[in-house]
């Protein structure tokens, strides 16, 4: 009697450990998700003040705040983290809370490779960070290191490289849990085809990341060994090439805009059938489209290098592959408008993130559609319109599309809704804050202003006032959306019932769950009709 | 509502109390037949964007009216419709093909320059420094460097305290522009001498990188005269904000006048080059001339007081180089080290380098005392 009461406890427990402990050890899908989105919320925070020195520096002509060399670092290392400090842990974030409960799984395959590729992270953002502070100040050659400048680097050159490897690593690992769950984890009866978008859109990005991670890996160690060994990869003089590198750094760097864009899909997939209270607009070329996006986005990297004197063939090739991105991408618009149309539509905050996702991120892709034309990118190229284009891709794309996720599953993940007038605020300030930052920086790259400097012409002092003065409206209104987060946390706010959404429950399992879901969820594995 | 009030304030500021420059809101036509063809193409795929935005938006606007629930909508279920989704993809398909056929006859252009009628008329070598511009005629024997103008240089420093809308094309501004012929086809050679910059002129229509150890090039025939002024647009280090570049295109007649008068400063030069070569100075002229060649060369990297940037370019001040013996300094000016010390010979004459040597051994903390003459320079080549 005593043992089987003892076994059937030992069934029971499954609350979390207490105390910090619970955090460092824990190899719980929905605990590791919460630390991979409370990360990416700090490094946007982090990464947000530097835009924000960028931005205070160009508020007017001249120089009035820091070094050129300062503000280079703060232009290298504002894109790094919030890439991958910022969008990629916060996706990651996401699928590993709703994973392996959209697809009716108890957790990730491998848990305790789980709880490493995230504690990977903070060690590699604290060598990134720390590179700020070392002889010759952080690294200042952009994001994307082009050599033979990047060489120039002080101390923080391996440390930038090593946390490059560090933060990479994670990545991957994430990448093949997230492959092995879905192919393996999935209910009875959950077909292929009948994942949620967001888990169809993450396979593709986690095979793309699994493709691209290690080619970025070998191109930074090939900069440790030319500067460090002795080697000449990128020296001409020593028989290597300069322009290898970034045919190297963009066979890595155009799938990783893909990397960043693809999950962002799966959310307003969801989020937009959700409150047009209708399925989803063609289901099957949503995913074909994915796919053929994550191919393409393999053969069409040169298209970052219109202007290093590349044959006229290869101007050519780059240029049509790069064309042929419009075609699923439009696929992609056309179904989230025909989802909405003659649906039942309700705006709640989730919702104005994913139309102005629709909207906004529509435009970069006419900006990135026109750049693809290589003859107008020799003048578009390294100018602030491709700054302009890849903000409204990355900002009113990705991050408007974890906004979304954000306020959609918030209450299924804290219990409390989202406080409702706080979300609507938070959304208005920073769509029009967006536009105010962006859309002037069409007209200075139009008008002949460079990109990454530090000082400009007195005749493009009129449009960088006006994304200065958007830039802090931005910044600041993401408090509010800080302050929602921790509202909802602290269980303040009205109680979320299963379904949150009305009818949700229609367009995936987590609405069948509590809101919040116990601690392990699906031990029994749910009936897919 | 404070905040409201502040937020008016900061507009109502940026609205009114600016210098108000001339801004452009489109890309420049441009002075060339490339530069006119680039802006009808970028005109023409705008227009296409537009078009479809227009179409896209109206409809998502509809919806956004008409299909809400609080109008008592009842949600369709519709969710495919196979007509739709394969002519929502041939037609976007058949605009693409649209954009690409004229795209394909402007690079053509653009990498044909037989289409050009008559053989180049002048090869102009561009090289990018860090961080000004050099500029070889080939063949006519005139070779010199075009760095940021004075006064832009004094007003950009951090602190300066001068209104860059008072100074003269603030940073668009240099010493010696480059000055071509008018109705000329002028052929360009690019390469970089230390990391890679990128030569642009909007009038041009073109941009093209200059890459340490490769030659690109590319060309140009400008249709009227005036002054076209661009930016170096590739990241090249802490001062790529001020290497700006300035074209002067003159009628034939002025061009070939500005050619003469260049050929006589150059011979000029090369004739006190030749006598400075074995002339003998005293310390402090050399320390003088050392200094301002210091300036000019070499503080951007070992900065300005010789204290370098640790882990980066290394210290002038107390430097091992510097206090050893005098030939292995000059030959380490001379030759260049690795990929980031440039050799000097090829840019500095050789008196400039005896005084830069001999400075570099008597300031910047450095008093080793000794100095070395133009004619004791290690032997060239």
């Amino acid at each position: 009697m005593s043992a089987a009461a003892a076994t059937h406890d030992e069934h029971h427990d499954h609350g979390p450990a207490r105390g910090l402990m619970r955090w460092v050890f824990t190899t719980n899908h929905k605990d590791i998700g919460t630390l991979y989105l409370i990360t990416a919320l700090i490094m946007f925070m982090v990464g947000g003040a530097m835009a924000l020195v960028i931005r205070a520096e160009l508020f007017q002509p001249g120089l009035q705040l820091v070094d050129p060399m300062f503000f280079n670092s703060m232009a290298t290392l504002h894109a790094l983290i919030m890439i991958f400090g910022g969008v990629m842990p916060a996706f990651t974030g996401l699928a590993n809370w709703m994973i392996p409960i959209m697809i009716g799984a108890p957790d990730m395959a491998l848990p305790r490779l789980n709880n490493w590729s995230f504690w990977l992270l903070p060690f590699g953002f604290v060598l990134l960070a720390s590179t700020l502070f070392m002889e010759g100040g952080g690294p200042a050659a952009g994001w994307t290191m082009y050599p033979p400048l990047v060489l120039q680097t002080g101390a923080a050159l391996p440390f930038t490289i090593f946390s490059i490897h560090i933060l990479g690593i994670s990545s991957i690992l994430a990448s093949i849990n997230i492959i092995v769950t879905v192919f393996n984890m999935r209910a009875p009866g959950m077909s292929l085809m009948k994942l949620p978008l967001f888990v169809w859109t993450w396979i593709i990005t986690a095979f793309l990341m699994i493709a691209i991670m290690p080619v970025l890996a070998g191109t930074v160690t090939m900069l440790l060994t030319d500067k460090f060994f002795g080697t000449s990869f990128f020296n001409a003089a020593g028989g290597g090439d300069p322009v290898l590198y970034q045919h190297l750094f963009w066979f890595f760097g155009h799938p990783e805009v893909y990397v960043l864009i693809l999950p962002s899909f799966g959310v307003i997939s969801q989020v937009i059938p959700t409150f047009a209270r209708k399925p989803l607009f063609g289901y099957s070329s949503m995913v074909y489209a994915t796919a053929s996006i994550g191919f393409l986005s393999f053969i069409v990297w040169a298209h970052h290098q219109y202007t290093v004197g590349m044959p006229i063939e290869g101007e050519l090739f780059f240029t049509y592959a790069t064309m042929l991105i419009a075609v699923p991408t439009g696929v992609k618009v056309f179904n989230w408008v025909s989802t909405m149309w003659k649906g039942a539509m309700t705006f709640e905050t989730p919702m104005l993130f994913a139309i102005a996702f629709v909207v906004l991120f529509t435009m970069g892709g006419f900006t990135g559609l026109m750049m693809s034309i290589s003859p107008a990118d020799l003048q578009y190229h390294d100018t602030y319109f491709i700054v302009a284009h890849f903000h409204y891709v990355l900002v009113p794309g990705a991050v408007f599309a974890l906004f979304a996720a954000t306020y959609y599953w918030l209450p299924k993940w804290t219990g409390r809704m989202y406080d409702e007038r706080l979300g609507q605020l938070h959304f208005w300030l920073t769509a029009i804050s967006v536009n105010v930052t962006f859309f002037p920086q069409h007209f200075l790259g139009l008008a002949g202003m460079p990109r990454r400097i530090a000082d400009y012409a007195v005749q493009f002092a009129e449009f960088n006032a006006w994304s200065t003065v958007g830039a802090f409206v931005f910044g600041f209104a993401q408090l509010i959306f800080v302050y929602v987060i921790i509202k909802a946390i602290r269980g303040e706010g009205e109680k979320a019932n299963d379904e949150v959404w009305e009818g949700a429950r229609e367009h995936g399992l987590e609405w069948t769950l509590p809101s919040p879901p116990p601690y392990h969820t699906w031990e029994t594995a749910p009936e897919i009709h | 509502m404070k905040i409201f009030k502040l937020l008016l304030a900061v507009l109502g500021w940026v609205l009114s109390s600016r210098a108000r420059a001339d801004y452009t809101l489109n890309l420049t036509e441009g002075v060339t037949k490339l530069s006119h063809d680039v802006h009808d193409l970028h005109m023409l795929i705008l227009w296409i964007c537009v078009g479809i935005g227009i179409l896209v938006y109206s409809l998502l606007i509809y919806s956004i009216i008409h299909h809400r629930k609080s109008k008592g909508v009842v949600p369709a279920q519709f969710h495919e419709n196979t007509k739709l989704e394969i002519l929502w993809t041939v037609i976007p398909f058949l605009i693409l093909l649209s954009m690409a056929i004229p795209a394909t006859k402007v690079m053509i252009e653009i990498y044909n320059s037989d289409t050009m009628p008559g053989p180049t008329d002048l090869t102009v070598k561009v090289t990018g420094y860090q961080w000004k511009w050099r500029y070889e005629y080939l063949g006519e024997g005139i070779d010199f460097f075009s760095n940021l103008d004075a006064k832009s240089n004094e007003a950009r420093q951090l602190g300066a305290n001068i209104d860059p809308a008072k100074v003269d094309n603030y940073l668009l501004n240099v010493d010696n522009p480059l000055v071509i012929p008018v109705n000329k086809k002028i052929r360009f050679l690019f390469t970089g001498a230390d990391v890679i910059h990128s030569w642009w002129v909007p009038d041009f229509g073109w941009k093209k990188d200059t890459i340490p150890g490769f030659i690109t090039d590319g060309w140009v025939k400008v249709e009227k005269p005036g002054i076209y002024r661009g930016q170096c647009t590739e990241l090249c280090g802490r001062d790529h904000a001020f290497m700006p570049i300035v074209v002067i295109a003159k009628p034939e007649a002025e061009y070939q006048q500005w050619l003469a008068e260049q050929k006589s400063k150059g011979e000029a030069a090369t004739a006190q080059a030749k006598a400075e070569a074995v002339k003998t100075f005293t310390k402090d002229e050399l320390i003088a001339k050392g200094q301002e060649v210091y300036n000019a060369n070499c503080a951007s990297c070992h900065q300005p007081n010789g204290e370098g940037i640790p882990g980066a370019f290394p210290a002038i001040t107390n430097s091992p180089v510097v206090n050893g013996p005098i030939e292995e300094h000059a030959r380490l000016v001379l030759k260049g080290k690795g990929q980031l010390m440039p050799p000097f010979e090829a840019v500095l004459k050789p008196a400039e380098i005896a005084a830069v040597v001999t400075y570099q051994r008597n300031a910047l903390g450095n008093s080793k005392g000794d100095l070395i003459q133009p004619a004791e320079l290690p032997a060239q080549n």
